[in-house]
């Protein structure tokens, strides 16, 4: 614990513990929307699919957070149309744009001249790479979901729960689901600094998933996917500071464990 | 005794499906004030396609649907819709307040609030259910009774002219149904009912006419169960069982075998 604090006077350290902290205020927000509506696959796609972003923003020399977030939300918007379009075949289609997406990341950095080790860590997350630009973006982010929440609350409630009645009372349930794909895809690039795209799902669904056993109303389900969130990746990185691990891993498999635990604390207080 | 003005809901040969398959074909179908028409019909006969067309989340193939002189787009915000239950949604974190008041939305209301008028009508419709006083209990803890009271006040909520309700009673028990049928008699003084359902004998006691849906749809402003009614929808003899209500929906009918 003392080397943790003593890591602390480090500016990496710090920015790696703010982008954290940050960056599960969208995620347990977008989280939620993601459990409830049962849209996880499409965000994974969304994850993977952002990699061929990196890749071209590599390639053509502007930043890969900036590829990545449009690289995803072209993604994003086209799986969105599909899930809606064709409901039977959707998963299918999102599995094929899932893997065109990484595959064209691949070829893009193929193709790239130079050192390229840095790539690993939008697999795998770098917290401790962030920069200070970043943290700015994931800020705007925040900002950004929480007004929208805010805006359409009641009919986010009310396309979650039931869609059909939502249609019928005309609330315009097609643009409030293109809006929220498009923060799934903003999200999910950011988390992608935090714990790599290959486990941004878990990062995704674990809080709001153990935030779900216990809430009874989707407000708190999100204030309680915030917080644990930031539980979790505060004590990730701890984790991983001490044992020299993968931070992104270590956050995971700490979300994981509790989720294991809450399922089992929630069995016992019925049985109780 | 009848309202002779325009019809609430209005169905002219209609024809709908999907893709090559007609499912429907030649439906006419017009409720007035104060109908309380109970549908029935087999699986696949046609019943949720019905509701989807009358709702605008299927356009038909031809013919027409008009609420209140309105196409369905218009018109469907004067229906009150009450939804079959999906277990599955059990789990979902919502209180009964908040459930009630989706029935209030409509289009982007960036940033509302709820008014003191709306509070107000949420509990009228709450305390038209019975459900006042559990205003705040979220939706998974009830049963399924009390959750389609629930429903039935969201529906309430938007002073609908016509209550659409699928399936209603699919999963309550009898003493249950019969309160919830009871219900849906004292609302009919104030609105139209159109329901969905299996359960012939509630409906055959309830309803004040009967409707069989097969493809076709056999409706002759009647309570009688005709034999013709009952070929078209199940296609050969049905067990007819008199129940204990005062009246005897069915003709006796002779005993047939079939395979």
């Amino acid at each position: 614990m003392n080397n943790f604090l003593t890591a602390l006077q480090f500016d990496f350290m710090r920015n790696a513990i703010i982008a954290g902290l940050l960056v599960s205020v969208a995620a347990g927000i977008v989280g939620v929307y993601v459990v409830l509506n049962r849209v996880a696959i499409l965000s994974g796609g969304i994850a993977h699919a952002a990699y061929g972003g990196v890749g071209m923003a590599y390639f053509f020399g502007f930043d890969p957070l900036l590829g990545g977030m449009l690289f995803s939300l072209v993604a994003a918007l086209g799986m969105n149309i599909v899930q809606r379009k064709t409901r039977q075949r959707a998963d299918t289609l999102i599995a094929v744009i899932w893997a065109v997406g990484m595959a064209i990341g691949i070829i893009f950095v193929d193709r790239t001249p130079g050192y390229k080790a840095d790539l690993m860590s939008y697999l795998f997350g770098s917290l401790l790479a962030v920069s200070p630009f970043e943290i700015v973006i994931i800020a705007i982010l925040d900002v950004v979901v929480v007004l929208t929440i805010l805006a359409i609350y009641p009919e986010l409630l009310a396309i979650s729960y039931d869609e059909t009645f939502a249609t019928v009372r005309g609330i315009p349930v097609n643009a409030i689901s293109l809006i929220l794909t498009a923060l799934i895809a903003f999200t999910v690039v950011m988390m992608m600094r935090v714990v790599g795209l290959i486990l941004v799902i878990a990062l995704l669904t674990l809080p709001a998933a153990i935030a779900g056993l216990f809430a009874r109303d989707m407000r708190w389900m999100m204030v309680i996917a915030v917080a644990l969130g930031m539980v979790f990746t505060v004590s990730g990185l701890w984790l991983s500071y001490q044992y020299n691990l993968t931070s992104g891993a270590a956050i995971i498999l700490i979300a994981a464990t509790t989720y294991l635990l809450a399922l089992l604390l929630k069995h016992k207080l019925r049985w109780a | 005794m009848k309202d002779i003005s325009a019809p609430i809901l209005s169905v002219r040969s209609l024809y709908a499906g999907y893709e090559q398959e007609n499912i429907l074909e030649d439906i006419n179908l017009e409720v007035f004030d104060c109908d309380f028409i109970g549908l029935i019909g087999p699986n696949g006969g046609g019943k949720s396609t019905l509701l989807k067309v009358i709702l605008g989340l299927l356009p038909p193939q031809s013919g027409q649907v008009s609420i209140l002189g309105m196409d369905v787009h218009q018109g469907r915000r004067y229906i009150g819709y009450v939804p079959q239950f999906v277990e599955s949604d059990r789990a979902f974190p919502i209180s009964i307040w908040d459930t009630v008041r989706m029935g209030l939305l409509s289009g982007w209301r960036l940033f509302s609030r709820l008014s003191i008028q709306e509070s107000a009508k949420i509990e009228t419709a709450l305390d038209q259910v019975g459900m006042l006083n559990l205003r705040q209990r979220a939706m998974g803890e009830l049963s399924g009774g009390q959750r389609q009271r629930v429903f039935i006040a969201r529906a309430l909520v938007s002073d609908p002219k016509i209550l659409l309700l699928d399936e209603p009673t699919a999963s309550v028990d009898p003493n249950v149904t019969k309160d919830i049928y009871e219900l849906l008699s004292q609302l009919n003084q104030k609105m139209a009912v159109l329901l969905i359902s299996h359960d012939m004998m509630a409906i055959s006691a309830y309803t004040k006419t009967i409707a069989c849906l097969n493809r076709k749809l056999v409706y002759h402003n009647s309570k009688e169960l005709t034999r013709e009614m009952l070929d078209s929808v199940y296609g050969c003899p049905v067990d007819l069982i008199a129940h204990g209500v005062p009246h005897r929906v069915f003709a006796v009918h002779e005993e047939k075998t079939h395979e």
